[in-house]
C-alpha cells in the first residue's frame, strides 16, 4: 500500500515548494484528509433513527451474516470530511474553466432551488398520472421549447446523457431504416469526432469509418461523397465541429448523405454555439442529441448527472424511446408500452422517465434567458472564443484561420523546440490558477489545445487569462534563446494538492478500492482499523 | 441578463479587436439560408421572482409524496436525506466541476469516488466496484453486455422476477447488439426454473435480489449451476439498502451486480437523476464499463487518486471500447456516499431493520383485510399483495382520497388478466403508524 501514514504523521513535507516544512503534512489550506475508512470510531453514526418496533423478520432466513466493514463517523467529522475534499478541487465556481468541448459555464442556483421544490424532488416516478400533472407540464414545456429550439418535430426526453442520447439517436435511425426494409451496415464518422460517436455506432451493430478533415478543419466532402453509398446508415457529425468551426457545407453534406439514402445524425454537444440563431433542422440534420448540461447549464457535477435528449425529424419520431407524453382527456397522460401510438418506439432505454431533476433546472434556465437570452448566450460564447482567439493569435498557434464558434483550437507549433509538450504547457497553467483547456482532444491536429471560455466569463477575466498564456508561451518561447528551462514546465503543477499523478503505475496494478491493511505489514500507529473490529449489532442478533 | 458579464461596451470593444464590424459577421460560416435573423417564437427573459412563480405553480400542481401517506417502491424509494447531504452535495466545488480528467484539480471528487467504490464493493460483497452508471436499469444492460464480452457467448437469461422496466432497457440495448435473450414470464411468487435454461450459449443469467415482488432467495446453487455451465450469474439489486439486512449477492457467488443507488442520499424526483452502481470480480476489471478510480501516488511519492484503465473507454479505444458511457451519475454517487458515510455501519443496519419492521406491521395489517392475501413468503420494505378484485382503479380511488397506496403490476404489464389483482407495496422509515392505518381504512372502504 502506500506511505501515506507517515506522510501524514513522521515525514515532514521536507520537498515543500519554498521548502517549508510543516509538522502536520498540511500546508496551509492544503490540508491532508484520511479516506473515510481510516478514520473509522467504531459504534458512531451521524444519523439518530429511532428503535424499531418489535417486529418478527420475513427475511427468508437470509439474513447478512457478518459486518459489511462501514466506519463509524459522527455528523461533524462527516462534513469536514467532504468540506476538506471539496478545497481539493477546481470548479467554474472558482474561476475560469476552458475545457474545449465541454462547455463549463455558470450554473444558476435558481435552478437548484427550484429541482428542489417539494412538489418535484419528493414526487414518486410510479405515483398515478392524476397526481402528477404539474411535473408531466414542465416535461412538456421542455420539449416545447426544445421543439422551436431546434425546428425540429419531435423530442425525445429519457436519455440520460450525452452519449445515451446518440444511442437513442443511432436506434431510431437503424429502427426507420428496417422500417423501410433497409439493412445497413455502415456508419461514417468523421475523425475529429467525440470517442462517443464510434462507440454508440459499434454498441448498435454498426462498422464504422473514418471521415478525413480538409485543410479547412472541416468535413472533406469529396472523401464523404467517395464514402457513401447504399450499404451507410448515417453520417454522424458534430456541428459546430469539434475544431470549434462551422461546417459551411452542411446544407451540401445533409443532401449528399440523404441522397444516398442515410440518415444525417448530429452531436448537438456544441448547439451552445448557435442556439438562438440557427435552427438544427434547417440544416438538413435527422436527429440531434442536446446535452442539457452544456447548453443548459445544469452542473456537470464532478461528472454527471446528465441529460440527453434527442431531437428527431419527422421519419424517426415514431421510433422514439418509451415513455411519451401525450395529451389525453384528463390532461397529460404516459404511454408506458410499445404499443397503440407508440407501437414502432425502439423500447425503453432507463428507468422511470427521464432525468426530472435535470429537466427542471434546463427549462430554469431557459425560461430565465428566454427567446433573446438564449441568442445572446450563443453571440457572448462566439464573442469571447473569437477574442481569445485575436489576442493569443500571434502567442500561439491557432490551428485553422478564421472565424471560430464558440471555442478556439491551437495547436503546438508554437512549442516547436522548446522541449515543453501540450501536457506541459497546461499543467502550468494549474499553477497559475487556472484549469487547463482540453488537450490532445481533437485527434486532427498536433498536441491539441482546445479553449472554450462560455458566455459567462467577463471581458475582465479574459483578458487576465490572455496574460497568463502569452506570458507562459513567452516563458517557452525563451528556452529556444538559452533563457529559460523546460523543468519549469515539466514540474508544474507545484501548488496543487497533489503534483502529477503516476497514471501509468495506477493502470498496471489497478487499487480500486480500500482494503484494510493486515495489522502486520506497518508499524505506523496511524494504520487503518480493521473492519472486522467496526462491529454493529447484526439484524439476527436483536431482532425479537 | 443576470447570467452574462458582457455588457455593450465590451461587446463592441471586443469585435473591435477581432476587426468584425457585428456580430453577425461571426455567424458568417453558417449558410444563409439557416441563419435566424428574428427572435424564435419563445417568452422572453424572465427575472428570478417570476421563473420561481411559473415553475412552483407547476410543482404546486402535483401531489408530493410527502403530502400523503406514500407505499410506493418499484426500484424507487422514498427515505430520508439528512441535511448534511444536500448541504455538502452543494459545495460548489462538487457540483460545478467536471469529470476529473486533471487529477491535480480534482483530488477531491476522486477520493469520495475512491470511497464509493469501496463502498459499493463492501455493501455488495463484491471485489471491485466502478464510479457509477446512469441508473439501476441501465446498469442491468450494462451487466448483459459485460457477461457477453467476458464469455463470448451471446445468450442471457432473464429472471421473471426481474423489474420490467430493467428487463426493457434489456431488451432494447439487447436488440440493437445483436445478443439474445431468454426473457421469463413474470414470477410473482417464484417457480421458475432458470437452472433448466443454462446452456452452453448462455453468458450469463440474472435475476434480482429481492425481487421485484419482493421475494428474498438464495441464489448460490444458481449460481454454482451457471459456473459449471461457464456462465456468470448477475445479480440486479434495486433497493440498495436491503443489504444491510439481507445476504450480499457476493457472498451467493454473483459475478456481477447492477444497482440502484438512489435509496441513499438521493431524491425521488420523479425518476432521476438517480446512481447505477456496478460491481464486479477483480478478474473482469478491464472488461468493465464506465469509469474507475485507482490509487498512485504523485511525483513527491503522496497517495493520490486518477481515473485509470481509461484504456476501455470511448474516448481512448472509440468503437472498441467496453461501453459508450462518458459522463456517469457523480454527484448522485456523492450523496450515495455521503448519506452511506453518515450511517456507518451501525446506522445502515438501523436503518435497514428499521425498514424491515415498518413493512412487517404494513404487511400484517394489509393481509387481515379481508380477501387480501400475501403474495410473498419473505420480504425487506416491499411486498406483494392479491387483492379480491384489479389494483389499478383500487390505487386511483386511494389517490383521490389523498393515498398513494402502492403500484398496480398491470402498470408493467398491461392486459394480463391474471396480474391485474397485484399490488406492490413498500414501507420505509418514512412510512408511520398513523400512515399505516389510513392506508388500511382506505382500502377497507375501497374493497367494501
Amino acid at each position: 500500500m502506500s506511505d501515506w501514514s507517515q506522510a501524514l504523521s513522521s515525514r515532514p513535507a521536507m520537498d515543500a515548494p519554498g521548502g517549508m516544512a510543516t509538522i502536520s503534512g498540511n500546508r496551509g489550506l492544503q490540508i491532508e484528509e484520511k479516506l473515510l475508512f481510516e478514520q473509522d470510531s467504531p459504534g458512531h453514526c451521524g444519523v439518530d433513527l429511532p428503535e424499531p418496533p418489535p417486529f418478527g423478520a420475513r427475511l427468508g432466513g437470509l439474513e447478512r451474516r457478518g459486518p459489511i466493514g462501514l466506519p463509524g463517523l459522527s455528523e461533524p467529522q462527516i462534513v469536514r470530511h467532504f468540506t476538506r475534499l471539496s478545497q481539493k478541487n477546481y470548479a467554474i465556481d472558482s474561476g475560469l474553466y476552458p475545457l474545449g468541448s465541454c462547455t463549463m459555464k455558470h450554473n444558476p442556483r435558481l435552478n437548484e432551488k427550484m429541482a428542489r421544490l417539494p412538489g418535484f424532488a419528493d414526487l414518486h416516478p410510479l405515483q398515478p398520472e392524476g397526481t402528477v400533472q404539474g411535473a408531466l407540464e414542465l416535461v412538456d414545456s421542455l420539449a416545447h421549447w426544445l421543439k422551436v429550439l431546434t425546428g425540429m418535430p419531435a423530442v425525445a426526453l429519457s436519455p440520460a446523457a450525452g452519449a445515451h442520447g446518440e444511442l437513442c439517436g443511432i436506434m431510431a435511425i437503424r429502427a426507420a431504416l428496417e422500417a423501410r426494409g433497409d439493412r445497413r451496415g455502415r456508419i461514417l464518422v468523421p475523425e475529429s469526432a467525440h470517442g462517443t460517436n464510434p462507440a454508440t455506432a459499434s454498441a448498435c451493430g454498426y462498422t464504422i469509418e473514418s471521415i478525413p478533415a480538409n485543410e479547412r478543419g472541416r468535413v472533406d466532402l469529396a472523401a464523404l461523397q467517395a464514402k457513401l453509398g447504399p450499404d451507410v446508415a448515417a453520417l454522424m457529425l458534430t456541428n459546430p465541429n469539434t475544431c470549434g468551426l462551422f461546417e459551411d457545407e452542411i446544407i451540401e453534406i445533409a443532401a449528399a448523405v440523404h441522397r444516398a439514402g442515410a440518415f444525417f445524425y448530429c452531436d448537438g454537444a456544441n448547439f451552445n454555439a448557435i442556439v438562438g440563431r440557427v435552427r438544427p433542422a434547417e440544416l438538413g440534420i435527422d436527429a440531434l442529441h442536446i446535452n442539457l448540461h452544456k447548453t443548459f447549464s445544469t452542473p456537470h457535477g464532478g461528472g454527471g448527472p446528465g441529460s440527453g435528449p434527442v431531437a428527431l425529424a419527422a421519419e424517426l419520431a415514431p421510433h422514439a424511446p418509451l415513455p411519451w407524453i401525450v395529451h389525453g382527456p384528463e390532461g397529460f397522460a404516459l404511454v408506458e408500452h410499445p404499443d397503440g401510438p407508440a407501437a414502432r418506439s425502439i423500447g425503453r432505454l432507463k428507468g422511470f422517465h427521464g432525468q426530472m431533476g435535470m429537466f427542471i433546472r434546463a427549462l430554469a434556465y431557459m425560461m430565465s434567458h428566454g427567446a433573446d437570452g438564449l441568442r445572446q448566450v450563443a453571440e457572448d460564447a462566439v464573442l469571447n472564443a473569437n477574442y481569445l482567439r485575436v489576442k493569443l493569435a500571434d502567442a500561439l498557434s491557432v490551428a485553422f484561420p478564421g472565424i471560430c464558434m464558440h471555442e478556439v483550437l491551437f495547436d503546438d507549433r508554437f512549442l516547436k523546440d522548446t522541449g515543453v509538450t501540450t501536457l506541459d504547457f497546461a499543467k502550468a497553467l494549474i499553477d497559475e490558477g487556472f484549469h487547463p483547456m482540453t488537450m490532445y482532444f481533437p485527434l486532427v491536429v498536433h498536441g491539441a489545445l482546445l479553449i472554450e471560455p462560455t458566455e459567462t466569463e467577463s471581458k475582465a477575466a479574459l483578458d487576465q487569462f490572455v496574460g497568463v498564456l502569452r506570458g507562459l508561451a513567452e516563458r517557452a518561447q525563451s528556452i529556444k534563446k538559452g533563457a529559460g528551462d523546460a523543468a519549469f514546465f515539466r514540474a508544474a503543477p507545484q501548488f496543487t494538492p497533489r503534483r502529477r499523478l503516476d497514471e501509468t503505475g495506477a493502470a498496471r496494478k489497478p487499487v480500486l478500492r480500500w482494503r484494510p491493511e493486515a495489522p502486520a505489514s506497518t508499524g505506523s500507529a496511524d494504520a487503518p482499523r480493521d473492519a472486522g473490529r467496526n462491529r454493529a449489532p447484526s439484524l439476527v442478533d436483536e431482532r425479537s | 441578463m443576470r447570467y452574462l458579464p458582457l455588457t455593450d461596451t465590451d461587446r463592441r470593444e471586443m469585435l473591435a479587436a477581432i476587426g468584425v464590424p457585428s456580430i453577425d459577421a461571426l455567424f458568417a460560416d453558417v449558410p444563409a439560408a439557416a441563419r435566424h435573423r428574428d427572435l424564435l417564437d419563445l417568452p422572453l427573459a424572465m427575472g428570478e421572482i417570476e421563473v420561481e412563480r411559473r415553475l412552483a405553480a407547476m410543482a404546486a400542481k402535483n401531489t408530493s409524496a410527502g403530502a400523503a401517506p406514500c407505499f410506493l417502491g418499484g426500484g424507487a424509494y422514498r427515505h430520508h436525506i439528512p441535511a448534511a447531504v444536500d448541504h455538502l452535495i452543494q459545495r460548489g466545488e462538487f457540483l460545478t466541476s467536471y469529470t476529473p480528467y486533471q487529477p491535480e484539480l480534482a483530488q477531491g471528487t476522486l477520493q469520495y469516488l475512491f470511497e464509493f467504490q469501496t463502498q459499493v464493493a463492501l455493501l455488495t460483497g463484491m471485489e471491485v466496484a466502478n464510479a457509477s452508471l446512469y441508473d439501476g436499469a441501465t446498469a442491468c444492460a450494462e451487466a448483459v453486455a459485460m457477461a457477453g464480452r467476458v464469455t463470448r457467448r451471446d445468450k442471457a437469461v432473464l429472471s421473471g422476477g426481474l423489474n420490467p422496466q430493467y428487463r426493457a432497457v434489456c431488451e432494447t440495448y439487447a436488440r440493437f447488439a445483436g445478443n439474445a435473450l431468454a426473457i421469463q414470464d413474470a414470477a410473482p411468487g417464484g417457480g421458475e426454473d432458470l437452472a433448466g435454461l443454462v446452456d452452453a450459449d448462455t453468458a450469463c443469467v440474472v435475476v434480482q435480489h429481492p425481487d421485484f415482488y419482493g421475494e428474498i432467495r438464495d441464489y448460490s446453487a444458481l449460481a454454482e449451476i451457471c459456473h459449471k455451465a461457464g456462465a456468470l450469474l448477475v445479480v440486479v439489486v434495486t433497493e440498495i439498502l436491503s443489504l444491510g439486512a439481507i445476504r450480499p449477492p457476493g457472498e451467493m457467488g454473483a459475478d456481477i451486480v447492477a444497482a440502484e443507488g438512489q435509496s441513499f442520499g438521493n431524491a425521488l424526483s420523479f425518476g432521476g437523476p438517480y446512481v447505477g452502481l456496478f460491481a464486479s470480480r477483480e478478474k473482469f476489471v478491464r472488461q468493465m464499463p464506465g469509469r474507475l478510480v485507482g490509487e498512485t501516488v504523485d511525483a513527491e511519492g503522496r497517495r493520490g487518486w486518477v481515473l485509470t484503465l481509461s484504456t476501455r473507454e470511448q474516448h481512448i479505444r472509440r468503437e472498441k471500447a467496453t461501453s459508450n458511457i462518458c459522463t456517469n451519475a457523480g454527484l448522485c454517487a456523492l450523496a450515495f456516499t455521503i448519506h452511506l458515510a453518515l450511517l456507518g455501519e451501525a446506522g445502515l443496519t438501523r436503518l435497514a431493520r428499521l425498514n424491515h419492521a415498518i413493512a412487517v406491521a404494513a404487511a400484517e395489517k394489509l393481509v387481515a383485510i379481508p380477501g387480501v392475501q400475501l403474495v410473498n413468503r419473505s420480504f425487506f420494505n416491499e411486498f406483494t399483495l392479491r387483492l379480491p378484485r384489479p389494483a389499478a382503479p383500487v390505487v386511483e380511488t386511494l389517490a383521490a382520497r389523498g393515498i398513494l397506496g402502492g403500484i398496480p403490476v398491470s402498470r408493467f404489464y398491461p392486459g394480463r388478466a391474471e396480474l391485474d389483482d397485484l399490488l406492490l407495496v413498500a414501507a420505509t422509515e418514512m412510512v408511520t403508524p398513523e400512515d399505516i392505518d389510513r392506508f388500511d381504512a382506505g382500502l377497507r372502504e375501497v374493497l367494501r
